[in-house]
């Protein structure tokens, strides 16, 4: 439970670090801190195998993918404030976090969990689940993997 | 054991961060960041109701939605790339040939 609230608090915090640090290279380290604390989050909810796939997918591959672009372009030029949608920003969002915390309020899924077996989430049982109910969905995610390679070689090709 | 209540709050706020970055900010690699972030948000609670009803559906969801979010961020930025070599920008608002 203690652990739970430091890890929370961590998480928002470096949520706000994303989004209103300055600076775009500091923005994606924080990202990547918040990404790890995510996957400590899929760790203790017995989702071993999602949250190691987390950690090499997200704050290992998209991450540096990320990194790479903003060396890439090295956008020197300082981003100017956009101060008039601040409020519409700021105010949208906490309405939609008023309308979230009310709805997650008013449920009542506030048992304890479901008594999950030792084995619950192991790369055994997801597979399991992955390749008998979900095959259709997994062949056309490797088709959407492939047509977004495709699309970035081509998107990303100098003209000439 | 910490309530499923406790994960969703918290995955709101994230979400709720995030769409914040998505609004007000003029750079679109954090733009897309904050996109990131949103989707993370709603993993965790993909995994938190995994968990608590004890089904593997909601892994096998984080799964494809990984996959996706891995390919949204391969195309994204490739097209930031090439607005990039075209206008020397990354703001949004410098970006309306097709706004009357």
């Amino acid at each position: 439970m203690v652990i739970f609230f430091v890890l929370a608090v961590m998480l928002v915090g470096l949520s706000l670090l994303v989004v209103f640090v300055r600076n775009v290279v500091h923005a994606a380290v924080a990202l990547v801190a918040a990404l790890m604390i995510i996957a400590i989050f899929f760790l203790t909810l017995q989702a071993p195998m999602v949250g190691v796939l987390q950690i090499m997918v997200y704050a290992g591959a998209i991450m540096v993918l990320f990194l790479f672009v903003i060396m890439f372009l090295n956008p020197m030029t300082p981003e100017r404030p956009r101060r008039a949608w601040w409020g519409l920003g700021v105010l949208s969002a906490s309405l939609l976090a008023i309308m979230l915390l009310f709805m997650v309020s008013k449920g009542q899924l506030g048992a304890g969990p479901l008594a999950g077996t030792e084995w619950f989430g192991s790369p055994e049982t997801l597979a399991k689940s992955l390749f008998t109910e979900f095959v259709l969905p997994f062949e056309i995610a490797s088709i959407v993997l492939l047509v977004a390679i495709v699309g970035a070689v081509v998107l990303a090709k100098r003209e000439r | 054991m910490v309530p499923l209540n406790y994960y969703l709050i918290l995955s709101a706020i994230v979400f709720a961060i995030g769409v914040v970055g998505v609004l007000i900010r003029r750079n679109l690699i954090v733009v897309l960041m904050s996109i990131e972030l949103m989707l993370n948000a709603v993993n965790l609670t993909f995994i938190a109701f995994s968990r608590f009803l004890g089904s593997m559906e909601g892994q096998v969801v984080v799964f494809f939605v990984m996959a996706v979010a891995a390919a949204e961020a391969v195309i994204g930025l490739a097209i930031i790339i090439s607005v990039f070599r075209h206008r020397e920008t990354l703001d949004p608002q410098e970006m309306q040939l097709l706004k009357w």
